[in-house]
């Protein structure tokens, strides 16, 4: 590693963060330049294609970025930054999963809309929404302690301000507020953490700290590290115990940023947790294959993702507002994402990213279909859904595949991610090792997870909205944007579940 | 034989026409369904004239699917296959007919339906695991929505129990078959080979695992399917879901869906963990015949002539769980003939009691039907009824006999005292079989008071309609030609069995008991 700073070598690391910036500059500049004059939806469209063609060339950047080949890593800028397959799917999926949330804000507004005041300044959402999108990405690639934080509180900032984009809502408000309080506290563990990992090793590189951890050996200090670092991830990760900010703000926060919040910051959060816990911790990380190894993260990683699966699929069961409902169910999504990063060790960082990516785009397209409700009537009890299919065809329909996605049901992507998830996790040594017994728990927990995704689907599709209810029997226009975003999260969980190859090809 | 598959694919594409013909017109999907599972029936047919009966599973697709996990899509099909597929593409037939006269949602109901079918031909038809799973699966979910829009009596109840039991009975199986991937993975690893789901790769290197692998990975895994098969004390989703489900859907869930529980025990849980089996045959047989025997008992004092069919059911199937327990020749040459028995049977009882007689009664009370005498009001269920009810009893000349011969011989074998069990289960299904025949057929009006304005009522009953007559021809005709001839069927099942695997599995057997 020579002293020099090569300056090329971070423009060529950060290609994408670059086309961000410019992208949110310009959608920031020419709504200030020529937004006042124009109609809301003319305003609201030109912001998201800004977004959109920003997005894409994002991912023309990622496209174009030399990948080495599996199981090998380049490291750029004096190992601050790694580049690797993860890092390059992780790109690629956040900056879709951007965009399909994107979109879901565009298009008109029908006459009988409630307050949505969130589409008064589309080019500042826009912005923030493609900040939040840069933090992402800067933590796919980060190597480096520093960086990883930057890019974690890149996101966080912007997520915060997303969730309370709502300005008249009272909700919107605490969501933020929660949001804001406990990730600021999650940032102050974490941060607690690293210094920690810094002090007793000297280094903020991931590959060296694991060097210098293997020397060292465990100690308490190590062990307070850890502890503050699992607590912090896990507050973000919305991982029980540490979860209670999750259902407020899947409620409060406006659709489409409820769904970024569930899914891109999922995945580029997941990715980065594997990355610094194996690359970065990993001679430290304790026994997986029997009981009574040595002592490490991964007993702590196993107790919270059995709290999370426990926790989220039971108190699901008790919702009756369909966004708090889901916001539970992603807390058990998280508990199985977590016991993801345990089989990384097997299997390595595949069937955590397909995980990863198929859940975030099949809570899209739940919360887009929330979002395309939300446009005539309210749509938070679970009661609100009822007729669905008669209100709206495509909505049901898409709400149908993707809520089955989520339970895993084939031939959908749930399924297969869960399928491979536990396939990898049982690699360790079958079902008699702790990773093992997780995994079980995580297939026993799929069928309390079915009762309450089936609860929804029941609402939606089964039951009809009658005078009784609050349900509105209003038919549902959909805006184009909507359509596509929905169409096409609904196209790729049931394309990616018949031919999960397409992900997986790029880790094996 | 190649063309099977196509069971498969025509089924998945019914369901997808008649959802979009449905959306115009009802007669458009009803026809399309009907086409479109003739179709797939009439694929069999032309599949079954063209079959070679052998031990070996004769492959009809395989192509890589998901090569990260060693997954191919590879269909095949043996006797044993052969046979629950032409169950399959028959019941599906009878039941589009039984369901002729659905007036909400046509469409939807029989893109359902469809769907269904095409799982359960996928897993009759699945040599890969994975590929077996899935439409295992996919079997689950439209089951809940035929029941729970298009039911009867305690519906959402009804079809969120069933899905739930036969989601948790897919959760177990699931665990057993991952854990026996990841362990015949590092096996095969070790030995330089790749991963595999195929089910005769997993079944050579079973054998390599530990004494407590097999018992707990068969544990599992039969378990899970003999959720679905009714296996006692996890038969109760049975009776609740039949009853609650409409028409057709009663018909393929006791005449097909819980073949799929008794088809995965027979095709995975058995040959896959043979020490597994070999230890357990025994808790499996006395469980089967309580199963017998407390169903029966059961049945003999329901006041709902749909829960004296549903726990009916339940009892039957307990002797394919006897055969497969039993585990020689005899024994599972009979288990698999009476799941075809059975599936043509009950299908007719359910399609007997829920579209002839509660669609025009609206009743299903026994006490209310006495009072109707309705071997004159509808003389054409009574006979198909009574027909169906011989079959049921084991009577010679229908297809229960031969089926529930076959199982007591190869049980005796085995066990004196379980075969003695089951005969009194015989017993007992000839007493309910004959209570219901005369309480609800043969009851004489005015027997009861407060029910004579129904039994006036009664006399407006629309005559059977055609579709009705020609689902139950087929039905009966079937049931009598294989009660007739057998060995049409057993000369496809037998050669199946003694295939190594099952002769692995017979003589593990041997060596435990």
């Amino acid at each position: 590693m020579n002293a020099t700073i090569n300056y090329a070598e971070l423009v060529y690391a950060l290609r994408p963060e670059i086309a961000l910036t410019l992208g949110l500059l310009l959608a920031l500049g020419y709504d200030m330049a020529f937004g006042r004059r124009m109609s809301d939806c003319a305003r609201r469209g030109v912001a998201v294609l800004i977004g959109i063609v920003t997005l894409a060339s994002a991912v023309f950047q990622t496209l174009h970025t030399n990948v080495p080949p599996v199981g090998h890593a380049a490291y750029w800028f004096h190992g601050a930054f790694v580049y690797d397959t993860l890092a390059h799917g992780v790109r690629l999926g956040v900056f879709g999963l951007s965009a399909l949330t994107l979109l879901l804000i565009a298009g008109s507004i029908p006459h009988s809309a409630l307050r949505t005041p969130h589409f008064k300044h589309p080019a500042e959402y826009v912005a923030i929404q493609l900040l939040a999108t840069m933090g992402f990405s800067l933590m796919a690639v980060s190597n480096n302690l520093l960086i990883a934080f930057l890019g974690f509180e890149l996101a966080s900032l912007s997520l915060y301000v997303m969730a309370g984009f709502d300005k008249t809502s009272r909700a919107s408000a605490e969501a933020s507020l929660k949001y804001f309080l406990f990730g600021g506290m999650a940032a102050a563990f974490m941060l607690f953490g690293f210094s920690l990992i810094y002090g007793m090793t000297g280094t903020i590189v991931l590959p060296e700290i694991a060097r210098a951890l293997a020397v060292q050996g465990p100690s308490p200090l190590l062990l307070v590290a850890l502890v503050m670092v699992l607590v912090g991830f896990g507050y973000k990760a919305a991982a029980a115990p540490f979860h209670q900010w999750a259902p407020d703000v899947y409620q409060g926060a406006p659709a489409p940023a409820a769904a970024l919040i569930a899914s891109a910051s999922k995945l580029a959060g997941f990715a980065f947790f594997a990355r610094l816990l194996f690359s970065g911790l990993g001679t430290v990380s304790g026994d997986a294959i029997n009981f009574g190894g040595p002592a490490g993260w991964i007993m702590a990683v196993i107790i919270i993702s059995a709290a999370s699966m426990l926790l989220g699929n039971i108190a699901a069961l008790a919702q009756t507002n369909a966004r708090r409902l889901i916001a539970y169910s992603a807390i058990a999504h998280a508990g199985i994402m977590l016991l993801g990063v345990i089989a990384v060790r097997a299997e390595g960082a595949g069937p955590l990213f397909y995980y990863a990516l198929t859940y975030g785009i099949a809570t899209i397209g739940v919360f887009g279909v929330f979002a395309a409700i939300e446009r005539t009537a309210p749509c938070q009890r679970i009661s609100d859904l009822a007729g669905l299919w008669k209100r709206s065809p495509f909505l049901a329909l898409v709400l149908f595949v993707c809520v089955l996605s989520l339970a895993g049901i084939p031939p959908l992507a749930g399924f297969f991610g869960k399928f491979y998830l536990f396939a990898a996790a049982l690699y360790l040594n079958g079902l008699m090792s702790p990773a093992g017994w997780l995994a079980f728990l995580a297939i026993a927990m799929s069928a309390v997870g079915l009762y309450y995704y089936l609860v929804i689907l029941k609402a939606a599709l089964v039951t009809n909205a009658t005078a009784g209810t609050s349900a509105s029997t209003e038919k549902i226009r959909v805006p184009l944007g909507t359509v596509i975003a929905l169409a096409t999260s609904a196209a790729l969980t049931i394309a990616l579940g018949i031919w999960p190859d397409v992900v997986l090809g790029l880790f094996k | 034989m190649s063309l099977l598959p196509w069971t498969i694919y025509l089924s998945f594409a019914g369901a997808f026409v008649a959802l979009v013909a449905g959306a115009r017109c009802k007669c458009a999907a009803r026809v399309t369904a009907l086409v479109f599972s003739l179709a797939a029936l009439g694929v069999t047919a032309f599949a079954a004239f063209d079959f070679t009966p052998g031990p070996a599973l004769q492959t009809l697709v395989n192509v890589p699917w998901i090569p990260q996990l060693g997954v191919s899509y590879h269909l095949a099909a043996d006797g044993i296959s052969l046979t629950l597929v032409v169950l399959t593409g028959i019941a599906s037939v009878a039941g589009i007919l039984f369901s002729w006269n659905i007036e909400e949602n046509v469409g939807e109901f029989f893109a359902l339906y469809l769907a269904l079918i095409g799982g359960v031909y996928g897993v009759f038809l699945s040599a890969d695991a994975f590929v077996l799973f899935v439409f295992y699966e996919i079997a689950i979910v439209p089951k809940y929505f035929l029941i729970a829009k298009w039911g009867s009596t305690n519906r959402e109840y009804g079809a969120m129990k069933l899905v739930l039991y036969s989601f948790i009975g897919s959760a177990l199986v699931m665990a057993g078959l991952l854990w026996a991937f990841a362990s015949a993975a590092t096996i095969l690893k070790a030995n330089g080979y790749a991963p595999s789901f195929s089910l005769s790769v997993i079944a050579q290197v079973a054998a390599q695992f530990s004494h407590a692998q097999q018992l707990g990975m068969f544990a599992l895994v039969f378990t899970g399917f003999a959720v679905l098969a009714g296996m006692f004390p996890f038969h109760t989703w049975a009776p609740t879901g039949h009853v609650a489900a409409p028409t057709a859907a009663s018909m393929l869930l006791a005449g097909v869906v819980m073949k799929l529980g008794a088809y995965g025990c027979l095709r995975v849980a058995i040959p896959l963990f043979t020490e597994g089996y070999a230890a357990f045959a025994p808790v499996i047989g006395w469980l089967a015949v309580i199963g017998i025997v407390y169903a029966g008992l059961v049945a003999l004092v329901q006041e709902d002539f749909k829960f004296v069919i549903g726990y009916s059911s339940v009892s039957h199937m307990g002797f394919v769980l006897l055969g497969l327990a039993a585990g020689n020749l005899a024994s599972l040459g009979g288990a698999v003939l009476q799941m075809f028995s059975h599936g043509i049977i009950a299908g007719l009882l359910f399609a007997v009691v829920g579209r002839m007689v509660y669609e025009r009664t609206h009743t299903r009370n026994l006490a209310d039907l006495t009072a109707m005498p309705l071997h004159k009001l509808m003389p054409f269920a009574a006979v198909v009824f009574v027909l169906a009810g011989l079959a049921s009893m084991g009577m010679p000349g229908f297809s229960g006999f031969p089926a529930e011969l076959s199982i007591l011989v190869g049980a005796w074998k085995t066990s004196h005292i379980w075969t003695l069990v089951a005969a009194c289960g015989v017993l007992i299904a000839g007493a309910f079989t004959l209570k219901v025949v005369h309480v609800s057929f043969f009851g004489k009006a005015n027997v009861f008071e407060g029910s004579q304005e129904k039994a006036r009522a009664a006399h407006d009953f629309p005559p059977i309609t055609w579709p009705e007559k020609i689902g139950a021809l087929i039905l009966v005709a079937s049931m009598i030609i294989i009660g007739v001839k057998p060995g049409l069927l057993l000369n496809w099942i037998n050669p199946a069995l003694e295939s190594p695997a099952f002769q692995a599995a017979m003589n593990a057997l041997k060596g435990g008991l």
